[in-house]
């Protein structure tokens, strides 16, 4: 793994180069999965030509947490407390509608502290991309287990894991998502399909990213480390995202080989079989798949599940359609005829 | 001892021209929660205020839904002395449970109205009984079997109308205001009091002073909670955003502003221009508050002490990423589940130091309704202004039992969304900008907000370490310029937050000092002082930080007695560290029980030690 690449020189169409989405330079260590994810989510927002004056990221504590300062540079974004990222997103996404919000976590930030805000944001559907960067590992305390760790896993200083691990997909899942995939920091090909895919969901989208720790937790045997997942990683499908705007492209697919799913944009998940049948919009099947997984300890990589019927929590909020921040003073303060009517009903 | 059954004697012919006790009382009633004497006693409060008469309820009650004992006081005075007092003339003895014990707290000479069908274990020599058929007035009413616990309280309030002479036109007002004009329950409700009215009259001889007179000392006047005023006033500041989760005493809050935000902010289709959310927990209820601020939004949660601990990592990240969020910390007891639905003003030192660190946080603290909703409103403004969390420090007492308040004042001054940044704005500097610089030389930054549309407004928002420009830096000298910054930010807030309310008197040698909710029984206190020949000036504070003009006060008083409800003397402590050179005058004078202070425990405290002082 590399740093953060550098931009390439093609401009995209705000006339953007790629390396005017990075941020600053990562201080992760060298070969971090983390990095090749930063880097992904540069290539996605430059493929995509997204607004960056737009964009909110958001994280919580945790090594994954540090990463939003290393993408989209010109992009607002808030470090907030460990676990909390969820609420500080809710809260900023229902003020303001406009916003494209992504927000980075780990498994220590997600999976155990702030466990119960993400199943509370997975709940109310608010309208992100949530990307857990997936190490099973706490890496700036130094070593510790996560609640994502495998059973029987053994870490140098921490001894043998005795606790089963929390799948952060069944969690999700089981909250009601409607977008859950599972990627690899080492195939970022299919995490920027993925990626750029969960831009166009309607709600939150998760993806859980398994990403390497080399400092802590790259050893042999470890589901988290790179040996393991290049030789596991099982995608799903080959994957494409086409954008709401692309043109129709007719390539010739053997029946029954590719699944379209369209998605609220009107952009549209091009899904290739690459092995069994799997349909991804059976909430059921991803669950027993994931099930089935844990104690064979497959690595099924892809689009799990996805649904687009959910509204967004802004969406039942039933606000006006202007952004709440944007809306100008007189707008927020009634009348004095309206106080003088509940003087007048309280006497 | 007297039972007083009798044809006899219209209770007229008891009134001040024969020595009775006119507009000068307090009542208590006795009842078991969940019992819905809540109609009960506000209807009589009610009626006492539309008659002129200065009237307040304090309803202390247990962290329970249904079968506890729990007491209402009604005061009345003329002269406006509307804190709770200690003594109680008049008892409705609703709660066979606690009887015994409620007739011995009577004073000499009050009275006992109590369900005739039971009679009082504890006979009293220096008591007036009144038994009141309630069983059989409530049957004759054809309440339905549910509804009877309720109207069974209606007995008490048409006995208690003719033995004080409330009277009836204004208790079927105050029925119809607190049932929402509901006429069915009007009628019942009505018929019953109607019913114990004219039960009384025809079979009791009123053998004791009390009584009510009209007046015209509430002319223009209202009851109300402080809660309801909070929440009024968060709608009239422009409130946008409110996460909460539910928590006593608090929870009324975010009622009200349920009730009248889809009534005063919602566009022609029923669009909202403001949003409530119920969060999981206190944890994601400041979290969202920050969020929905850092993006632009006035944003508020209510909350109590247990509530406001779970904040405590978020008041800090707010002081130290400079991001406006509004607590109101509705106090109860403490510590620790303490006592859920008793008045407190325990969280003072919490509130103010809330987080790990460094940092002080702006703190209000309303003493009236008038105030209440004017912080509700300017306290969203100094959170954006000042770039902070600002706490207001209501309490149980103020928040949630009726208080007398004028018509509220429509604001005069245009909401302030601080110093913010538009893209036009960017545009005109060229981009050039640092979120952290001290440009204007009050320690307050200019910030953008997310959205902004211009490419260099983007800036990284975090609770580490930060230089002006915010990037992160683990620089010893860039650490401490920061807090120096937000020190002086802090003092600078000391010349914007409310200032003290003072009244001086001429050459008193003793000053108190007080606040929030304790006001009214200070204010009685005075008077009760002066009428012992110590005369006291005043000073109530309104805000933390606390500012010079204090400063001065103690030094022009011989001894200051701070006055507060806690154990601790939390404000006392503060008073002391702010103005170290006079803090030898200072006196604590500090009690938690659970209940509000009264003027008679201050004043008797203050002459204590004025007695130790001249000894």
């Amino acid at each position: 793994m590399t740093d953060v690449a550098k931009g390439s020189a093609t401009a995209n169409q705000p006339g953007l180069n790629r390396a005017d989405y990075n941020g600053s330079k990562s201080t992760f260590c060298n070969g971090c999965g983390h990095n090749a994810i930063a880097n992904v989510i540069v290539g996605a927002a430059y493929d995509l030509s997204l607004d960056m004056t737009r964009v909110a990221k958001f994280s919580g504590i945790g090594c994954s947490s540090k990463s939003p300062t290393y993408f989209l540079g010109r992009s607002h974004g808030i470090n907030g407390l460990h676990g909390r990222m969820p609420s500080l997103a809710t809260g900023a996404t229902t003020v303001n509608s406009d916003l494209i919000a992504i927000g980075v976590s780990g498994d220590g930030d997600t999976g155990s502290i702030g466990l119960g805000q993400f199943k509370h944001l997975l709940r109310r559907n608010v309208d992100m991309v949530y990307i857990i960067m997936n190490n099973g590992v706490y890496g700036l305390t130094k070593g510790q287990l996560s609640a994502t760790a495998d059973l029987g896993q053994k870490l140098k200083h921490k001894g043998v894991n005795e606790l089963p691990p929390l799948d952060l997909c069944l969690e999700a899942i089981m909250a009601g998502c409607g977008f859950v995939a599972r990627s690899f920091a080492g195939d970022p090909r299919q995490l920027q399909e993925l990626l750029k895919a969960a831009f166009s969901h309607r709600g939150t989208a998760v993806l859980n990213v398994i990403s390497p720790c080399v400092s802590f937790n790259n050893g042999e045997g470890s589901t988290k480390s790179y040996s393991w997942g290049k030789e596991h990683d099982l995608p799903l499908h080959e994957i494409n995202f086409l954008p709401m705007d692309h043109e129709e492209i007719r390539a010739d697919y053997e029946p029954g080989t590719v699944r379209e799913v369209e998605l609220h944009d009107g952009s549209v998940i091009r899904l290739k079989k690459t092995g069994k049948e799997y349909d991804p919009t059976d909430r059921m099947g991803a669950v027993t798949l994931l099930e089935e997984e844990r104690n064979g300890k497959v690595f099924t990589t892809g689009l799990l599940y996805v649904n687009e019927g959910r509204q967004a929590f802004a969406e039942h909020e039933m606000l006006v359609v202007t952004p709440l921040v944007k809306l100008p003073d007189e707008k927020l303060r009634p009348s004095k005829e309206a106080l003088e009517k509940i003087n007048a009903k309280y006497r | 001892m007297s039972v007083a059954v009798s044809n006899a004697d219209p209770p007229a012919t008891v009134g001040p021209g024969r020595g009775g006790v006119v507009n000068d009382f307090s009542i208590t009633v006795a009842t078991v929660n969940g019992s819905g004497s809540q109609t009960a006693n506000n209807t009589l409060l009610r009626a006492i205020h539309k008659m002129g008469v200065p009237v307040s309820g304090k309803n202390i009650f247990p962290s329970n839904i249904q079968g506890l004992p729990t007491w209402f006081t009604i005061r009345v005075n003329r002269d406006g002395f509307l804190a709770r007092c200690d003594e109680t003339r008049i008892l409705v003895a609703m709660n066979r449970a606690t009887i015994q014990e409620d007739v011995r707290t009577l004073e000499p000479g009050g009275i006992c109205l109590y369900p005739g069908e039971e009679e009082p274990v504890a006979r009293r020599d220096d008591v007036t009984y009144y038994p009141m058929p309630v069983n059989e007035l409530v049957q004759q009413s054809g309440a339905e079997t549910r509804l009877r616990p309720y109207v069974a309280n209606m007995v008490y309030v048409g006995t208690l109308a003719y033995l004080l002479g409330i009277g009836l036109a204004e208790i079927e007002e105050a029925l119809a205001y607190n049932l929402n004009g509901k006429e069915k329950a009007v009628a019942l409700n009505l018929g019953v009091a109607k019913a114990a009215y004219q039960r009384a009259a025809a079979q009791m001889a009123k053998t004791d002073p009390f009584r009510v007179e009209r007046m015209d000392k509430t002319e223009g006047t209202f009851l109300i909670t402080g809660n309801s005023a909070a929440a009024l006033g968060a709608v009239f500041g422009g409130v946008q955003f409110v996460g909460w989760y539910p928590i006593t005493p608090a929870t009324s809050i975010v009622d009200n502003l349920s009730e009248y935000l889809p009534e005063l902010r919602c566009d022609g289709e029923g669009r909202a221009t403001y949003s409530i959310v119920q969060t999981e927990d206190e944890l994601a209820a400041i979290g969202m508050v920050v969020g929905a601020g850092w993006a632009g939004a006035r944003s508020m949660t209510s909350t109590s002490g247990p509530g406001l601990s779970l904040m405590a990592e978020f008041a800090g990240y707010s002081y130290f990423a400079e991001i406006p969020a509004v607590i109101w910390d509705v106090q109860r007891m403490g510590p620790a589940t303490g006592l859920p639905t008793r008045v407190a003003q325990g969280d003072l030192l919490a509130a103010y130091t809330l987080g790990h660190g460094d940092g002080r946080h702006v703190c209000l603290i309303p003493a009236s309704i008038a105030e209440c909703f004017e912080f509700g409103g300017s306290a969203l403004d100094l959170a954006e202004r000042l770039q902070t969390l600002v706490i207001v420090l209501s309490d149980l007492d103020l928040g949630t039992n009726l208080w007398p308040a004028r018509p509220f004042e429509y604001p005069d001054k245009p909401l302030d969304r601080g110093k913010v940044l538009s893209a036009e704005d960017l545009t005109r500097l060229n981009g050039a900008w640092q979120r952290y610089a001290d440009a204007d030389g009050d320690g307050i930054g200019y910030r953008t907000l997310p959205g902004t549309g211009h490419p260099a407004a983007g800036y990284f928002t975090r609770g580490t370490g930060h230089d002006e420009a915010a990037a992160y830096s683990e620089r010893p000298e860039v650490w401490a310029a920061n807090l120096a910054r937000l020190a002086k930010k802090h003092d600078h807030a000391r010349s914007i937050v409310p200032g003290p309310v003072t009244e001086l008197t001429a050459h008193a040698e003793v000053g108190l000092v007080s606040y929030g909710s304790n006001d009214l029984a200070v204010q009685e206190a005075r008077a009760l002082l002066e009428g012992t020949g110590v005369p006291t000036s005043y000073l109530r504070v309104r805000a933390l930080p606390l500012e010079q003009s204090l400063v001065e006060f103690i030094g022009n008083h011989e001894r200051v007695y701070v006055v507060e409800n806690n154990l601790d003397g939390q404000m006392h402590q503060l008073v002391q560290l702010h103005a170290p050179a006079v803090a030898g005058r200072l006196v604590s004078i500090a009690k938690c029980d659970g209940l509000p202070l009264t003027a008679t425990w201050i004043s008797g405290s203050v002459l204590a030690h004025e007695a130790k002082e001249k000894a």
